[in-house]
């Protein structure tokens, strides 16, 4: 598939490399005790640590840790064993220390790489630069006061890991595929909650344009996406600007961007002037992080299945195509529902119920998995009753129906309303009599060589069944009967 | 009472026990002689109530028997370490006013062991400088004047603890060390002063100058004493990463055994052009003494110890200059807000709140670190430090501990500008190389300059073994008979 | 480093007084870039020495980082948090304005 640009003068490529901020889902924060819960009061979840007092000293959460080396696994990267806390120094309000302790040059996690589905069935490796942790600043809010800005240092000492693609990504569906698999990854393992309007993970794109094959351009960077939709549209605008730009003479400047959620433009940062000068070296309040491979070992053994995993056994072991799996594993309680639901049943009669009348059914009533009116025992029940041969197909439907509508079993609402599906020959022999009965000039006609008239017997008997003649043996019998 | 304050800390301690005299009587005395001996201008604020307070408890702990290490004893605190309640401004504009809301890990111990706080004591802003002159609060004067009356240096930074101790205004004192900010203002006022090994002594809730090189130690009349502090201010604190948790040496055990049979080692670097003849003769008398105990002389190399001053001088200011970024006037501290934006809020603040050499110290720290001269000053010196430490490592194979002059100099004159700032640095020559390494450090009174003054050696042990220090330093001690007293001294002669 | 040795003049000083946010006076730039000057050179002595393969010292402790467990041990003291505040409303600091 071809994701080149076309541009007024030519076509274009374009380069697009991510960093991805996730929380680290942990009680207490990245060096201090304080708890990482969202929504306290202005400055209740900070410790003096936080609030950076004199004399305070960061002391590492061993949970953070194994949250990154866990993200680290799920990446496929190279856990580190070594690395180093660094100081990253820069002034701003809702940055206590003057510094955010970060990891610079040794990473707790190094190079990997994860696989994206894009919408054509097609698959992209995209590679991972590296993860590190790092702190979250404190939050400033600007729209308060007319001539101040105020500033509440909650998350500040959050436990961050930064994510960092390599510069593979090449269109905005592409991101946003590798936005939607990070996020899946990240919450199988329970290591960030994923949460986007919280701002529990938030990307920075880094963009370019180039003529195919020549060298990269010049980058922007978008900071502070909270959405995938964001994400794809913020690299939709600026790859139109950067080309439009180039091909009118100009030239693309290095620098940090905003994107604005309204008019879905992005736009330089002000105040920014100064060329980044960081200035990090060793944190000396901190020493080498070090651990040993046996703790990676014991951390990877305890690992849950992760997506592209379960994916393989959908498709290799029951049979599912590639694309009903990869929906039902985008979520690890999709994934978690299906399992239930498809235990000890017809696993692709299951899938197909969860993704058109389940997921539909949802959709219609704006509701999400996890308040679904039917249980995953449940939907098995209705797939089972459908597998033996108790109901048709064209009847479970109004089971399931009923079965939303109230949240009770198939079993009972077929048993209530005496939908159980005709078997019985004879039964069934009586109603294609009268139908043939009804219909003589038809039958005269069919035998007279219209063979397409054959459907409409199946119509009229399944009808006047209403619908519970098993439709299997309707035809059948129709065969002979006509025969 | 002045006969009170000739008490040493132990003696003090004794007579406490004993019940010759309450700690409120002793509290009371040192009030009265912080008082007597505030021309010095050691103290930047004192805590009276709250010292009576704790002398009352510490007699009701004697009347119960259940008296701590430190039971009663008036202490002063140098004013980088956090004190509950009590304003704590590293001596610097920009902390004025602060009251920090917590207590560090260090005074903490002391008052769990009983120590009664009289105060907070003077010293260089943030620690940084050799003659506590650039202490927001004016110089801490040494109790010992020059010939002809002339005000000295207490020395820096700890010059208001160092002063405290020798003028009797305090019966110890904690201070801090990065580049020998205990040790050459104990030789300075004739007193002891100790900085223990690396991480011997919490950092948490000290006020940070350099953080891979700050360590508290205690300032005291006599080496006992020193060693009754330390064992009080010392911790394994779970607070400060960088906190050791190896456990403490059987100190007293080894300054009961004495030297004999010890190797000490003589490095020869450490003989500097220009010094003063005293303390050459001084340094010699030293080797001497311990060679009449019983100990082994070695001659050692230091090779790397010219290199320990630029490496140093790289490294704290470095260090510093991310240590002090916190203070933005943001969340405490002096606030200037002028010209409307955050950065003028930011610039303005700082400038006017910090003090010259201080903003010198940012400024060459934040040149050092920046980028392009990161790895031609910052990662050069972290090797080069490597190398000094390994000097020590190679030293430590051979001999015990370590026999050098504490300072260049005796004490100097107050107020004489210096043109050139690395003139000043250079006072730290023999007192950095402990801290780069991370070993302990101690600080003698041995004897006399021409002039009267005091002069210190210098004991340096291996890391962790503070021990092996404190025996050689009790034998210096007893060898040497130092006995001079400051003329400014509370209850003194003159 | 000798070749490309650091000569601070006064746009230096500038540029690193506004990373460290110090504003300095005109009158004291230039006596600041001797000073630095003064203490850079000095420092060069450093370059005599062969450091070709030897590994930085960051920190002179023995062990490697000790880790915390992870509980809430802390927070809940925004009294303490904001007791030395120069300026605070409804919980949160103040400051001037920030722009983006």
């Amino acid at each position: 598939m071809s994701n080149l640009i076309q541009g007024r003068t030519g076509e274009w490529e374009v380069v697009i490399g991510m960093e991805v901020h996730a929380q680290v889902s942990s009680q207490s924060k990245l060096f201090s005790g304080a708890p990482t819960q969202f929504g306290a009061d202005p400055n209740q979840n900070v410790s003096l640590v936080d609030a950076a007092m004199p004399g305070m000293l960061p002391v590492i959460n061993e949970e953070c840790v194994k949250q990154a080396i866990r993200t680290g696994l799920g990446l496929n990267a190279k856990i580190n064993c070594y690395s180093v806390f660094d100081r990253k120094n820069y002034f701003y309000a809702d940055l206590p220390q003057g510094y955010q302790i970060s990891q610079f040059k040794y990473p707790i996690v190094g190079e990997g790489a994860i696989v994206i589905d894009l919408k054509d069935g097609s698959s992209v490796e995209i590679g991972v630069e590296r993860l590190h942790l790092e702190q979250d600043a404190g939050k400033s809010m600007h729209d308060q006061h007319p001539s101040k800005s105020y500033i509440d240092l909650n998350r500040s000492g959050v436990a961050l890991m930064e994510i960092v693609s390599k510069p593979d990504l090449r269109s905005a569906e592409q991101a946003g595929a590798y936005m939607k698999k990070v996020r899946s990854i990240v919450r199988y393992l329970g290591t960030c909650d994923g949460n986007m309007e919280e701002g529990s993970m938030r990307a920075d794109v880094n963009v370019s344009v180039r003529r195919p094959g020549e060298e990269l351009g010049t980058r922007t960077e978008t900071k502070n996406l909270n959405s995938v939709r964001f994400i794809m549209a913020a690299i939709d605008y600026e790859v139109q600007r950067q080309i439009e730009l180039i091909e009118d003479g100009g030239e693309i400047t290095q620098e940090t961007r905003l994107f604005d959620t309204n008019t879905g433009a992005t736009r330089a940062m002000r105040g920014k002037e100064d060329a980044h000068d960081y200035r990090y070296f060793p944190d000396p309040d901190l020493l080498p992080l070090e651990f040993s491979q046996s703790l990676v070992d014991e951390l990877a053994a305890e690992l849950p299945e992760l997506p592209d995993q379960i994916r393989e056994r959908m498709v290799g072991e029951y049979g599912l195509s590639s694309y009903d799996a990869a929906v039902l594993t985008e979520e690890r309680e999709t994934a978690a529902f299906y399992e239930a639901a498809a235990k000890d049943q017809d696993k692709k009669l299951v899938a197909n119920w969860m993704s058109v009348e389940l997921f539909g059914a949802l959709n219609k009533a704006g509701k999400s998995l996890a308040d679904s009116p039917v249980s995953p025992a449940q939907l098995g029940g209705l797939v089972a009753l459908i597998s033996d041969g108790t109901i048709s197909g064209r009847i479970a439907k109004d089971v399931f129906a009923d079965m939303f509508e109230t949240g009770r079993d198939a079993a009972d609402i077929i048993e209530e309303k005496g939908l159980k599906q005709v078997s019985d020959t004879g039964a069934i022999e009586a109603l294609i009599d009268q139908v043939l009965a009804d219909n003589q000039d038809k039958v005269d006609e069919y035998r007279g060589g219209k063979d397409k008239l054959f459907g409409f017997f199946v119509g009229q008997t399944m009808k006047l069944s209403k619908g519970q003649a098993n439709p299997a043996m309707v035809n059948d019998l129709l065969k002979s009967k006509l025969g | 009472m002045s006969n009170l304050l000739d008490l040493t800390a132990l003696q003090a301690r004794q007579g406490l026990e004993k019940g010759d005299f309450t700690s409120v009587e002793l509290t009371n005395a040192y009030l009265a002689a912080a008082q007597e001996t505030k021309g010095l201008n050691n103290y930047v604020a004192m805590t009276e109530a709250r010292a009576l307070e704790m002398a009352a408890a510490s007699d009701a702990k004697y009347a119960a028997g259940n008296a701590g290490a430190l039971e009663g004893l008036p202490i002063g605190v140098k004013d980088l370490f956090a004190t509950n309640g009590v304003p704590t401004t590293a001596c610097s504009a920009i902390l004025k006013n602060f009251v920090p809301q917590y207590e560090s890990t260090v005074t903490s111990n002391l008052w769990a062991d009983g120590g009664v706080m009289l105060g907070k004591l003077n010293c260089d802003e943030f620690a940084m400088g050799s003659a506590n002159e650039t202490s927001v609060f004016g110089p801490a004067v040494n109790p010992y004047s020059a010939v002809g009356g002339a005000d000295l240096a207490a020395g820096g930074s700890s010059g208001g603890s160092a002063s405290s101790v020798a003028a009797r205004s305090s019966i110890m004192a904690t201070g801090t060390d990065t580049g020998g900010s205990i040790r050459q203002p104990a030789a300075f006022c004739g007193i002891v002063g100790m900085k223990p090994t690396y991480g011997r002594c919490s950092r948490w809730g000290v006020v940070a100058f350099a953080s891979s090189l700050d360590q508290a130690g205690p300032f005291t009349r006599d080496v006992d004493d020193s060693a009754l502090m330390f064992k009080s201010m010392a911790s394994a604190d779970p607070k400060d990463s960088t906190s050791a948790h190896q456990p403490l040496p059987d100190i007293d055990g080894a300054m009961a055994a004495g030297v004999k049979g010890m190797k000490i080692g003589i490095p020869s670097e450490y003989q500097m052009d220009g010094m003063d003849e005293t303390i050459i003769k001084l340094w010699q008398d030293g080797q001497a003494w311990l060679k009449d105990a019983g100990a082994e002389l070695v001659e050692i190399s230091l090779p790397h110890t010219k290199y320990a001053l630029p490496v140093y001088y790289i490294i704290a200011p470095a260090e510093a200059s991310s240590n002090l970024a916190r203070y933005d006037g943001v969340r405490y501290g002096n606030r200037i807000e002028e010209g409307g934006s955050l950065d003028d809020m930011y610039e303005i603040t700082r400038a006017a709140g910090f003090g010259d050499e201080v903003q010198r110290r940012i400024l060459i720290g934040t040149y050092a670190l920046s980028a392009g001269y990161y790895d031609a000053y910052y990662l050069k010196a972290q090797k080069v430090r490597r190398l000094i430490r390994n000097d020590f490592d190679e030293a430590f194979k051979q001999v015990d501990a370590i026999l050098t002059p504490a300072t260049p100099s005796a004490a100097f004159p107050l107020g004489v500008k210096q043109a050139d700032p690395v003139t000043m640095y250079l006072n730290d020559v023999f007192t950095v190389p402990a801290n780069l390494a991370g070993i302990p450090g101690m600080s003698v009174p041995a004897g006399v300059n021409g002039d009267g003054l005091p002069l210190g050696l210098q004991i340096l042990s291996g890391a962790f073994a503070e021990d092996k220090m404190y025996a050689v330093a009790k034998q210096i001690e007893q060898s040497a008979g130092f006995s001079e007293v400051p003329s400014r001294m509370a209850g003194g002669a003159s | 480093m000798s070749a490309d040795k650091a000569i601070v003049d006064t746009a230096t000083v500038e540029k690193i007084a506004r990373l460290a946010r110090i504003r300095l006076a005109e009158e004291r730039k230039e006596p600041i870039a001797q000073d630095l000057n003064r203490i850079l050179s000095w420092i060069e002595e450093l370059n005599e020495v062969d450091t070709d393969g030897v590994e930085p010292l960051a920190s002179v402790t023995g062990h490697s980082l000790p880790l915390r467990k992870d509980e809430i041990t802390d927070g809940d003291v925004q009294g303490k948090v904001l007791a030395n505040a120069p300026e605070e409303a409804s919980g949160f600091f103040v400051v001037p304005k920030v722009v983006e």
